[in-house]
Order: structure tokens, then sequence, then C-alpha cells
């Protein structure tokens, strides 16, 4: 309570050393409002463009995105290209998770929030209260791949029903053979994001059938790597996270198919193909940008939302993920651009 | 020999056995500790040899490990810790000066030096919240959605304030101010109580109000042991992530705050200074955290490039007060 109010009151006496320092011997010329997020964009809608030794960048707008680390390097990505053919414009892309990333979005401190899921009621309520309109996009899709030691030579297909035994709460899987008699009496290792995560949210969701329900006996991490050194270091291991994380480390893991049926003929394997043609069933899930739609009124944010669709979908597949399916693609162009048009 | 010569010879033998153990022991804890950072600095500069170059130090961040760099997070940490220092070095050493030279010992004074004691061990994320709320959202009294710009005109430019400040660099600096002012003032007040009275009494006693004693006398015999202090104290927040993470630091940054990305642009274009404040930025810190989620594998080498100069900035940077500090300490002459 003391800690607090003293806290309290060293802050305010931080915040009035800045008033005064920042007004001391100059006069207040003017205010204009603001109608952009960007901390430049005020003098760009004020329209006060004439100072003194303009640089060549001068006016220039910022698109602020943050959210999931996984749709991190999508928005990267494309951020970087688009910077290159548009150098008045720059883009900045956060990674405080799909939740903490939506804490910023609705309160109106983001433009576009990167997110592994879609967004959650509380979080969609909050919008409402604080006033923010936003408008979904797909952008990309994801296969949330289940991964064994490349020495794992039993394991060769997983059911669903099998994974959901061995992660839903409370499980009393301990053994390989547990899952399958045929498979070694050894104990298995288990990997896998913290509860932080969407990724974790997903798996939860479509494995156990509810979001958050997980057993606890596992080693989680919101580093991915540290899931790639865990399984790849572990011949007994067992772990999932991102298609991507996979993709940059096959040689050091293998991807186990996964069946959506009893029948393990019917596993499927995540790959660009199995995952793009929906055949990776129950575990790829899209990818999504919220977007405010008030910001759309902002050309370069209408603008790098457009280039995301065209050009940043040849930038998926390279860092990674799989692109939109082409009927996916044309509705979220299609929706995009109503909303810019409102 | 008597027998007491016997025993007490044998007495004296495992007495410095004893003694002998103890200087073993001191040197096997300095040694294992040697031993780990010679361990840690080899792994990182094997994990950054070839990783560190010019490209490194002048680029920005790009998803291509050949081509990322730290340059954004160089002239982030720089502006961070530039203002860090304006704003604690005045509070911290006034605050420690008013506590030790004028505050009478009343339960006030005695709750507050308890209070700052306890902020110096608060995890450094509290602070982020606390900068979140206070300096980014500004308790929420201007929201977001429609914030003001204050604009104030000097000589050189516009210098634009956003309301509320939002998720800018000089929110970065304010919260890192806070998080190591209890450091400052604590480390300060020790140094001013190392000050003999005696000295203080021989001013009195020649005439000199507590302004001149504190100003000719207590100040500058303290410099070495504040300095000393306030040296830790911004290595420790050149160092920190998780409140730069909560207070809005971003990850991908490719460019310096205000676009001022070389030192000549500051004179050829004054503005960019002053936009620079206001600013999204990003740091060395979060460049490195984010270079070692990435799940391409060169990433990690960049991440240990990015360690080794925030290592060498920090040696630098030590190095450099410490010169000061011993200069200042020569000038004492009672």
């Amino acid at each position: 309570m003391t800690l607090k109010s003293v806290s309290v009151s060293l802050t305010t006496l931080v915040f009035s050393f800045a008033l005064l320092a920042s007004n001391s011997g100059c006069e207040v010329s003017s205010t204009t409002s603001r109608t952009a997020d960007g901390p430049e964009a005020g003098s760009t809608a004020g329209g006060d463009t004439a100072t003194p030794g303009d640089g060549s960048d001068d006016g220039q707008k910022r698109v602020l995105i943050d959210g999931s680390s996984t749709v991190y390097p999508i928005s990267q990505a494309v951020a970087e290209e688009f910077q290159g053919s548009h150098p008045n414009v720059k883009v900045v892309v956060g990674t405080s998770g799909t939740g903490g990333g939506f804490k910023k979005f609705v309160a109106g401190e983001t433009d576009i929030n990167d997110a592994s899921r879609p967004i959650k009621e509380k979080e969609s309520t909050q919008c409402k209260d604080n006033g923010i309109e936003y408008l979904e996009m797909k952008v990309a899709i994801d296969g949330i791949s289940v991964v064994v030691n490349p020495e794992n030579d039993w394991c060769k297909a997983i059911t669903v029903a099998q994974l959901k035994k061995l992660w839903e709460p409370g499980s009393t899987v301990n053994k390989w053979s547990e899952l399958d008699p045929s498979w070694p009496d050894e104990e298995i290792r288990l990997y896998g994001p913290d509860t932080d995560s969407g990724t974790f949210d997903y798996f939860t969701d479509v494995i156990c059938g509810e979001e958050g329900a997980s057993r606890t006996e596992y080693t989680p991490s919101s580093d991915d790597n540290i899931l790639v050194r865990g399984v790849s270091g572990e011949k007994y291991a067992l772990g999932y996270f991102g298609f991507a994380y996979y993709l940059e480390n096959a040689n050091k893991l293998k991807a186990v198919p996964v069946s959506a049926t009893d029948d393990l003929a019917d596993a499927v394997a995540p790959t660009a193909e199995t995952i793009e043609g929906g055949k990776y069933v129950p575990l790829s899930r899209p990818l999504f940008l919220y977007v405010n739609k008030a910001k759309l009124a902002r050309p370069e944010l209408a603008e790098f939302l457009t280039y995301y669709l065209e050009a940043g979908q040849d930038l998926v597949s390279e860092v990674g993920y799989v692109r939109l399916g082409k009927a996916t693609h044309a509705e979220t162009v299609e929706a995009l651009k109503q909303a810019i048009g409102e | 020999m008597s027998d007491q010569q016997i025993e007490y010879a044998a007495i004296l033998k495992r007495r410095h056995r004893i003694s002998t153990c103890f200087e073993w022991v001191c040197r096997i804890a300095t040694g294992s500790a040697l031993l780990f950072l010679a361990v840690l600095l080899a792994g990182v500069i094997w994990q950054a040899w070839g990783w560190l170059d010019t490209q490194f130090l002048t680029g920005f961040d790009s998803r291509r490990p050949g081509k990322a760099g730290l340059l954004a997070g160089l002239w982030g940490t720089s502006w961070l810790i530039f203002f860090t220092a304006i704003f604690t070095v005045p509070m911290g050493v006034g605050a420690a000066v008013y506590l030790e030279e004028y505050a009478t010992d009343n339960r006030f004074t005695r709750l507050i030096k308890l209070n700052l004691s306890n902020l110096a061990g608060v995890p450094s994320i509290v602070y982020g919240m606390l900068g979140v709320t206070a300096f980014v959202r500004m308790f929420g009294m201007i929201s977001a959605a429609d914030g003001w710009t204050l604009a104030v005109s000097l000589g050189i430019g516009t210098l634009e304030i956003p309301l509320p400040l939002g998720r800018c660099l000089l929110a970065g600096s304010f919260t890192l101010s806070l998080l190591i002012l209890p450091v400052v003032i604590i480390a300060s007040q020790e140094a001013l109580r190392a000050v003999p009275p005696s000295i203080r009494h021989a001013s009195y006693a020649l005439g000199a109000t507590e302004w001149q004693t504190i100003r000719h006398q207590v100040l500058p015999a303290a410099v070495p042991g504040i300095a000393t202090g306030i040296i830790l104290a911004l290595s420790r927040a050149m160092g920190e992530t998780a409140p730069l993470i909560v207070v809005g630091a971003m990850s991908y940054v490719a460019f310096a705050p205000g676009n001022l990305d070389t030192p000549m642009a500051a004179v050829q274009d004054p503005q960019r200074v002053l936009d620079a404040p206001f600013d999204v930025f990003t740091s060395i810190t979060i460049q490195i955290t984010n270079w070692i989620e990435q799940p391409k594998e060169e990433f990690q080498n960049l991440a240990a490039a990015g360690s080794l100069v925030l290592l060498i900035l920090l040696v630098i940077f030590n190095a450099t007060a410490i010169v000061i500090r011993n200069r200042a300490q020569k000038k004492i002459s009672w």
C-alpha cells in the first residue's frame, strides 16, 4: 500500500519535471488535433509542413502492428518489402502475443493486431465498448505440427484420439506403450507452447475439445526454439508447434502424420500441399490480421493491407507458412475492398 | 618441549591449516566465477564470429539474417539511456541530498527510506505496467482515439508532443528512470553519509551556509560514490527488456527514432532531433530477444553478435565513467 503510494508520487514527480522541461523557454504556438496515431501524423494532418531544413523523408507515415509472434515473420517480411517500394511509410511490428496485442488494439493504440486465433468474445466486447470497429482478415494458414525425434522409428502416424488421450487434462499416459502396445515401454517427454500462446489455445480446442484444456505435466515454453531443442535432443520426446518451426528444423525433427479418424491409414503429414488443400485436419488453422476500421481512412494503411494480400502472399511461403486457398483469398480481398470503400 | 608447547604447536598448525583452507575456498569461488564468465564469453564470441561486421552495425533489421542489422536498436538504446540519465541524475541526487542533508529524522522520512529500499527490489516488469498507465496512457485522461498534439515552436523546428504520450521513446525513458531512481537515491545517500560530519562542521564554523557547504564540500567529496551508483544503475537500465516490451517497444523497427540514423543528420535537419523522443522505438535488448525467438537458425548468431555489442558498449560506458570518477577523486584535497 505504502509502496504503491510512493511509486505514484515518484511518477507525478517525473511527469511534472518533464512538463516543466518541455515548456520552459518556449511558447505554445498551436495545438493541432491528432487524427492518426503516428507521432508525425499530426504535422501532416495539421498541414504545417514548412519546417526549416526539410529532409526528403519528412511527412513520414507510420503503420503500427502488434500481436502474435507466430504471425510476426509474415508481417515483418511484408513490412520489409513494402517499405522498399514505399519509402515514405514505415511499418513497425511488435510481438506481444495474440492476447497481449489485443489489449493494445482494443485501446486504439495499434492499427493492426496479428492473431493466431480468432478474436475472443471478451476482446470483441471491449472493442465495442471503446467504439472500435474491426475487420478480420485471413492472411495465411498454419499447420500445427506434431513432432518427434528423428531416431523415433515406431511412431509412423498418430490419431486425434491418441493425441487427446495423451494431452487431455488429467491424462494418465506416461509411456509410449500406453498409446499403442507395439510402441516401446519408455516414458514420453512432452513439449508444448505455454498457455499465453494462440497455438496452445487452438491445439487444446481441436484436440481436447475445450480451449485451454491441457495436461500440465509437460515442458512449456513461449520460445518455440526451446521446444525444437527439447524434442531434437531426446529420443522419446514428443511436442507440437507451428509449421514454420518444423520446416526450418526439418533435419532435426520428424513430423508425425495425424489421422482425424481412428484408422492410421488416413493419416496426413503436414506439408504445404496438404495444409493448403485442407487435407491436414484438424490441425490446420488460419492466421489473422485484425484491422482498426476507422484507421483505414489513412491511405498508407489501406495500401499496406492491399499489398499484404497481393505481393505479401508470395512471402507467406518464404517464411514457412502456407498461402490462402483461392476462394478464401478472393473473399478476404473483397472484404478489404469493401471496408476501404466505407 | 613441555606438554604445553607441544599442544600449542599442534593448535598453531591447525589454525594455519584452516587459514590456508579458507584461502583456497575463496580462490575456488573466484576461479569458478571467472570460469563461468569465460565460458559464457567464449560461447557468445564463438557464435557471433563472422556476424559482427559493418553491415550488422549499420543496417536495419531484416528477415534475411545476412542483411539484418542492429542500427535501430543502437540508436534506440542510446536515446533511451540519454534521456534516462537526464531525468534520473538530478532527481536521484536531489532526493538523496534532501534526505541526507536537510530532512529531519522523523517517521515520515523513515517511511520514505524504507520504501526506497523496497522499491529497489520490485521486479522491473511492474515498472513497465506503471509506465503504461502513467506515461503511455496518462491515466486514461485522454483516450488514444482522440489524442492531441501539443506543438511548441523552437528556433530550429517544432517540438510536437503527442498527448497521451503513446508508445514513444520518452515513455520508455520515463519508465527506466522510475526503475533505477531508488537505486540511484540509495547509492547517493550512502555516498553522502560517508562524508565525515567534521567536514560539515568545519564549513559551518567558517560561516558557510547549508548551500555553500553542500555545494563546495559535501557534494564534491561524495561524487565518486554517487557516480558509481549512477553508472551501475544506468548499466542495469541498458540491459532491461521486460519493462520496455510492456511500455510498447517494437520488435521490428527499420528506422532510427526520428529517422536520425547518422550523427550528421542532426546538424543538417535538427527537426529530426526534436522528433526522436516521440517516435516509436526498439532497443538492443529487444532486438536480441526477438532474434532468439526466430525460427531460422542464423538468427541465433545475430543474437550473439547483438549481445557482444551490448557487452562492449557496457565496458566502454563503465570505463569512461571510472575515468571521470577517478578524476573527481583526485580533486578532493583534505
